[in-house]
C-alpha cells in the first residue's frame, strides 16, 4: 500500500513537470509565431560574394551526383574546387518530404518540383531570386521562365533546371503486347494479368494519374485538368485507385526499390521515372518504357533558396554551375529529362554526357514543342478550380486523405 | 598537532568533506542527486518529446502553404475517429501485433524450457548466445534479408519450386512472418529467466506427488512461467505496434507506423493525433499486463 501511495506521488510529480513544460514550451511557441508570418519571405540577394564553404541542398535522386553512384558521373566536385564550398546532399524521394525538410531551416536549397514550389513559396519557406546573378539564367527556355509554379507576380523565386514526363514501364518477357496506354495498370482487365506485380508511386499527387486516365476515358466526368478536381471527379479517382489497389504488387516511393522490383521480377509494369528506366536498361534487364496515347503527367523543376538559407552565396553559385550547359546536358542524360537550359542541347555538350546522344533533347523535346508542353506538370491542388465552378476543388489535405483511404 | 585540546581551532575541512557532510544522514537528497540526472533527461527528453507529440496534434494545416497553424482544434481526433480507413489499419495493427505475439510465445516456450531445464550448462550458454547473436546484427539487413528472401526469385520460392508451392509474395503475411522472427528474441529471454527461476526441486516434487508431465506444467510451470510470458509479450506487442520500416519494406498493406511515417511530410498535426493512438494501446496493455503480474519479477 504504501508503495503505492509513494507512486503516486511520484506520478503526480511528473504529471506536474511536464506541465510545467508545456506551458514553458506553449510560451515559446508564441513568441515564435512573429518571425515567420511574412509570406515568400526572406531577402533577395543584390550580389554574390565570398562562398560560405559550406552548401547544404535538398536533391532528387541523381540530381546531385559527386562520382559516389558512378566515377564518371560527377558534377559536385568540380564546384566544389571552384568554390570552395562543400556540399552536403539530401536524397528527398517525394515532393512532401522535400517540403517538410525544407521547413526544419537547415538546407540552403531545393531542386523542387511544381506540387513543392507553390507550398514552399506560400509557406515564406523560400526566397525570390535575383536572376541577374545567375549568368546561364538567360539561356532557359522561354517557356520555363515566368510559370505559375516557380514565379509570382513577375518575380522568379528559382531557377528552372529541367522536365519530363512520367513513364509507363514494363518488363517485356511478361508483358505482351507491349502497351500504349495507361490501361496497363489502370484497367482492371489489363491490370488482372500482372495482379500483384503492378506499381504505383506511392504519393497523393499519383491520385492526378488517375485522373489524367479518367479524362481519356470517361469524357463525362468532364475532368479538364487532373489537378482540380471537384468532389465527384475525385471521387472516381479514387475509386479507381481502390480498384487498381487489387493488382498492386507494392507502392514505391524509394526509386532504388523500384530499380530492385523490375530486377527481382517482383514488379513488371507500372509508371517510373526516366531514370530507373535508365538504370535498369543499363543493367541489361529486359524492360521498356513509353509515354502513353493518354499523356502523362511530369514534373518541371526548380532550384530555389531558403529564407533561412545560412549560405545564400553558395547557393547562387549552384544555381549558376547546375544550370550551366555542360552540367546541364550531363544530368539531363544521366536522369533522362529535358534540359532547362537550351545550349545544353547542343552537340559538342551533349557528346560529353555520360550517355552521350546527339539526339538527346529531340527524343526527350526540350524546346516542348511534340508533347512537353502538353504534359500535366505536378502542382499542388488547391480549392479553387481556376475555371468557373470556382471554390469546390479538392485541396492537397483532402488528396493527402485520399491516398490514405485507397491504401486501406 | 595530534592533541586538540578544547581550545583549539577546528582545522579546516576540504570541499569534498563539507560536500560529503552536507549529504551525510540525508537519504533524500542523496537519492535526489543522484537521479537529478536522468530523471532530468526522462522527463525533458522523453516526456517532452511526448509532450510536444501531443500538443502538435491539436494544430492544423494551412490550405496552400501546408505549413503548420498553430491553433487549438480538435479536427484531427475527429478525422481519426470517424474515417473508417483509421480503424481499419489501427485494427489491422492491433491483429498483427497480437498474431506475432502469439508465434513468438508458442515459439519461445518450448525452445526455453530446453534452454532452461533440459540442456547441459556448457550447452546453455551457447544457447543464450545463439538467441542473441541476430541482435548484434543491424534491424535493417535483417529486414532487407527478408525482403530478398521473399522476392518473386528469392530463396524461398527457388527452395519451394520443386514442391510446386511459393511463398507468401510481399504483404500482410510476410509482414507476420518478418516480425515475428525479428522479435523473437525479446520473447525467448524472458521465458527463459522465467524459467530458470523456477527450482528444479518444484518440478521433482510435482512428479514424485503423482502428476503426470501436462499436469505439472498445467499447475506447476504455467502459473509461475506466465508473467515472464507476459513479460516478453510487452516487447513483442509494443515493437510490432510501432514499427514502420519492415512492413515498408515486404508489403504495401498500411499500419499504425507506416500511416504515421507518410502522414508526417503531409501533415504533421494529423500524424501527430495518430500516434496517440498506440500510446494509448499500450497503455491500456501495461495496465493488463500490470494485473497479469509481468511487472513482479522483471
Amino acid at each position: 500500500m504504501s508503495s503505492d501511495a509513494r507512486s503516486a506521488r511520484w506520478a503526480w510529480l511528473a504529471v506536474a513537470g511536464l506541465s510545467v513544460f508545456i506551458a514553458a514550451f506553449a510560451i515559446g511557441c508564441g513568441g515564435s509565431d512573429s518571425s515567420d508570418s511574412t509570406s515568400g519571405g526572406g531577402e533577395m540577394l543584390s550580389e554574390v560574394g565570398e562562398g560560405e564553404g559550406q552548401l547544404n541542398l535538398i536533391c532528387w535522386p541523381s540530381y546531385c551526383e559527386n562520382g559516389s553512384t558512378d566515377p564518371d558521373v560527377d558534377w559536385i566536385s568540380d564546384f566544389e574546387k571552384q568554390t570552395g564550398c562543400e556540399v552536403n546532399v539530401k536524397i528527398g524521394n517525394t515532393s512532401d518530404e522535400m517540403v517538410q525538410l525544407m521547413r526544419t531551416g537547415q538546407y540552403d536549397g531545393v531542386s523542387a518540383s511544381g506540387d513543392a514550389t507553390l507550398r514552399l513559396i506560400d509557406g515564406g519557406d523560400v526566397a525570390p531570386v535575383n536572376t541577374d546573378l545567375v549568368s546561364n539564367y538567360a539561356d532557359i527556355f522561354p517557356g520555363l521562365k515566368d510559370q505559375p509554379f516557380n514565379s509570382v507576380d513577375g518575380q522568379m523565386y528559382g531557377i528552372p533546371h529541367g522536365r519530363g514526363a512520367n513513364l509507363l514501364m514494363w518488363n517485356t518477357d511478361q508483358v505482351k503486347p507491349a502497351p500504349n496506354s495507361w490501361g496497363a495498370v489502370f484497367d482492371p482487365n489489363e491490370a488482372a494479368k500482372q495482379k500483384g506485380h503492378v506499381t504505383a508511386y506511392d504519393s497523393p499527387i499519383y491520385i492526378a494519374d488517375a485522373a489524367l486516365y479518367l479524362m481519356a476515358t470517361q469524357p463525362d466526368l468532364g475532368i479538364t485538368n487532373p489537378y482540380e478536381l471537384d468532389e465527384d471527379q475525385f471521387n472516381a479517382a479514387i475509386d479507381l485507385l481502390k480498384q487498381q489497389r487489387e493488382f498492386i504488387g507494392e507502392y514505391w516511393s524509394d526509386y532504388a526499390k523500384q530499380i530492385q522490383s523490375f530486377a527481382n521480377g517482383d514488379t513488371t509494369v507500372g509508371t517510373t521515372w526516366p531514370y530507373q528506366y535508365l538504370a535498369l536498361q543499363a543493367e541489361g534487364d529486359p524492360v521498356a518504357s513509353t509515354v502513353p496515347e493518354e499523356g502523362s503527367t511530369g514534373w518541371s523543376d526548380t532550384w530555389m533558396i531558403s529564407s533561412e538559407a545560412k549560405h545564400p552565396n553558395c547557393m547562387y553559385m549552384w544555381m549558376d554551375h547546375i544550370t550551366e550547359p555542360q552540367v546541364q546536358a550531363d544530368v539531363a542524360e544521366w536522369f533522362g529529362e529535358a534540359p532547362a537550359n537550351s545550349k545544353a542541347c547542343e552537340p559538342q555538350y551533349l557528346k560529353k554526357g555520360p550517355f552521350p546522344d546527339v539526339k538527346h533533347c529531340e527524343k526527350y523535346d526540350a524546346s516542348g514543342e511534340k508533347y512537353l508542353d502538353d504534359l500535366y506538370y505536378w502542382t499542388t491542388p488547391v480549392s479553387d478550380c481556376g475555371d468557373d465552378r470556382g471554390d469546390v476543388c479538392k485541396t492537397y489535405d483532402d488528396w493527402v486523405q485520399g491516398w490514405t483511404e485507397v491504401k486501406g | 598537532m595530534e592533541a586538540t585540546g578544547l581550545g583549539a581551532p577546528k582545522p579546516r575541512r576540504s570541499a569534498g568533506h563539507r560536500l560529503a557532510d552536507l549529504f551525510h544522514g540525508r537519504p533524500r537528497l542523496q537519492a535526489g542527486t543522484l537521479l537529478a540526472g536522468p530523471v532530468g533527461w526522462l522527463v525533458i527528453g522523453y516526456l517532452g518529446s511526448l509532450a510536444i507529440l501531443l500538443i502538435a496534434s491539436f494544430w492544423s494545416l494551412g490550405e496552400l502553404s501546408g505549413e503548420v497553424e498553430r491553433s487549438f482544434t480538435l479536427d484531427n481526433f475527429k478525422t481519426i475517429v470517424e474515417d473508417s480507413v483509421y480503424r481499419t489499419v489501427t485494427l489491422r495493427t492491433v491483429g498483427i501485433a497480437a498474431a506475432v505475439t502469439v508465434t513468438d510465445a508458442l515459439l519461445a516456450l518450448p525452445l526455453a524450457f530446453y534452454m532452461a531445464k533440459v540442456a547441459r550448462p556448457s550447452r546453455q550458454s551457447l544457447l543464450v548466445v545463439a538467441v542473441l547473436v541476430p541482435l548484434w546484427s543491424s534491424y535493417l539487413v535483417k529486414a532487407f534479408a527478408w525482403r530478398t528472401i521473399l522476392s518473386e526469385e528469392g530463396i524461398l520460392n527457388w527452395a519451394l519450386d520443386p514442391l510446386g508451392l511459393s511463398g507468401p509474395g510481399y504483404g500482410t503475411l510476410a509482414v507476420w512472418l518478418v516480425m515475428s522472427y525479428i522479435w523473437l528474441p525479446y520473447m525467448i529471454i524472458p521465458i527463459y529467466a522465467g524459467f530458470d527461476r523456477i527450482p528444479d526441486s518444484v518440478l521433482s516434487a510435482s512428479d514424485d506427488l503423482g502428476a503426470k508431465a501436462w499436469m505439472t506444467f498445467r499447475r506447476v510451470i504455467w502459473p509461475l512461467v506466465f508473467p515472464a510470458i507476459v513479460a516478453g509479450s510487452i516487447f513483442t506487442f509494443s515493437l510490432t505496434l510501432g514499427d514502420f520500416i519492415a512492413p515498408t519494406l515486404v508489403s504495401s498493406t498500411q499500419f499504425i507506423g507506416t500511416v504515421v511515417k507518410s502522414t508526417i511530410t503531409t501533415n504533421l498535426p494529423l500524424a501527430a493525433a495518430y500516434s496517440v493512438v498506440p500510446i494509448l494501446i499500450m497503455i491500456i496493455y501495461l495496465l493488463i499486463a500490470r494485473r497479469l503480474g509481468a511487472f513482479e519479477h522483471v
